[in-house]
């Protein structure tokens, strides 16, 4: 592989990471309110 | 804050149960409980159709669309560095809205989406920076130079970061907040500096190709999957902030309940 394939496979694999984790960190707050919020009842659950 | 239920002094600014008057038709999503019913029709349906663009845009970005004759291979980090660039602004313009919208109407959505804008934001500016550094090195012989479009680019980051952080580091949300929309607008300045950099000063970065007045300077082998590419990333930057703000809703939320409950057992006691 190319110095320049290089330099465009780590510029697309950055940019793959941050909207990953980004996504990911998303997810996971998401699904840790969602659990929590079913702990005070059905409609909270069902808004969730 | 006028027409929203507000629970005590000493607890966090809630999202609105009933609308605040004014400021139009978006007040209707100051509603928690709509907010979170709509975006939980409209997510799933979003992040498909960004992953999809996105891997459409990839795939023709990598493997369909020709080399550049001077280039050569490198112009793909094209296709991720100008959607990076253009969020970048783009986004800021969003956050100088946002944060209008809660100074003038103390829409408190408003104050969510700006909070939970800001680390998307830095992010997308900072694979701008990092990928224009990728490009650079192999074809201007340099990883940085200090011109006006980079340097004014890297105050945006700054700006991004330091927004995120301002919001964050007061007790009170709602002082957060406020901080933060008065430095996200004054920092809208660096906007029209940004775009307008490589005009008014003499930078080794390139001019506008794609967005001038008279026609792209781009052929159209290159110019439409950097347009996909450009789609599916605005779509995942839309989807990413709201789901960002769908989980502060929630959080929010839950922090008023366990408040709720708190006072409910104090008062029994």
């Amino acid at each position: 592989m190319t110095q320049h394939w290089w330099h465009v496979a780590i510029s697309w694999a950055l940019a793959a990471a941050g909207f990953g984790i980004m996504a990911w960190l998303a997810a996971s707050r998401h699904a840790a309110a969602k659990r929590r919020l079913a702990l005070f009842g059905p409609r909270e659950r069902r808004q969730g | 804050m006028r027409g929203v239920s507000t629970p005590a002094p000493s607890s966090p600014r809630p999202l609105a149960a009933t609308a605040p008057r004014g400021g139009g038709g978006l007040h209707r999503f100051a509603n928690p409980g709509r907010f979170l019913r709509l975006t939980d029709r409209l997510l799933p349906w979003l992040w498909a159709l960004a992953v999809a663009v996105t891997g459409a845009g990839a795939a023709w970005a990598l493997f369909f669309s020709p080399p550049d004759w001077q280039q050569g291979e490198t112009v793909r980090i094209m296709y991720v560095h100008v959607p990076m660039a253009w969020l970048a602004m783009g986004g800021y313009a969003g956050l100088a809205v946002a944060s209008l919208m809660s100074l003038i109407w103390r829409h408190p959505l408003a104050d969510v989406a700006a909070r939970e804008l800001s680390p998307v934001g830095a992010m997308v500016t900072a694979l701008c920076l990092a990928t224009g550094s990728l490009w650079g090195r192999p074809m201007w012989g340099t990883w940085w130079a200090w011109d006006a479009r980079m340097t004014s680019v890297l105050v945006l980051f700054f700006l991004w970061v330091g927004h995120a952080a301002l919001v964050r580091a007061f007790d009170e949300e709602e002082r957060g907040a406020r901080a933060g929309a008065i430095l996200a607008l004054i920092g809208a300045i660096n906007l029209p500096v940004i775009k307008w950099s490589v005009d008014w000063f003499n930078t080794l970065h390139q001019s506008a190709s794609v967005t001038r007045i008279s026609a792209p300077g781009m052929h159209v082998d290159m110019l439409y999957p950097l347009l996909v590419c450009a789609l599916g990333f605005t779509l995942l930057f839309a989807a990413l902030v709201l789901a960002r703000v769908r989980a502060a809703v929630m959080e929010k939320r839950l922090r008023q309940m366990q408040l709720a409950q708190a006072r409910r057992q104090e008062g029994a006691a």
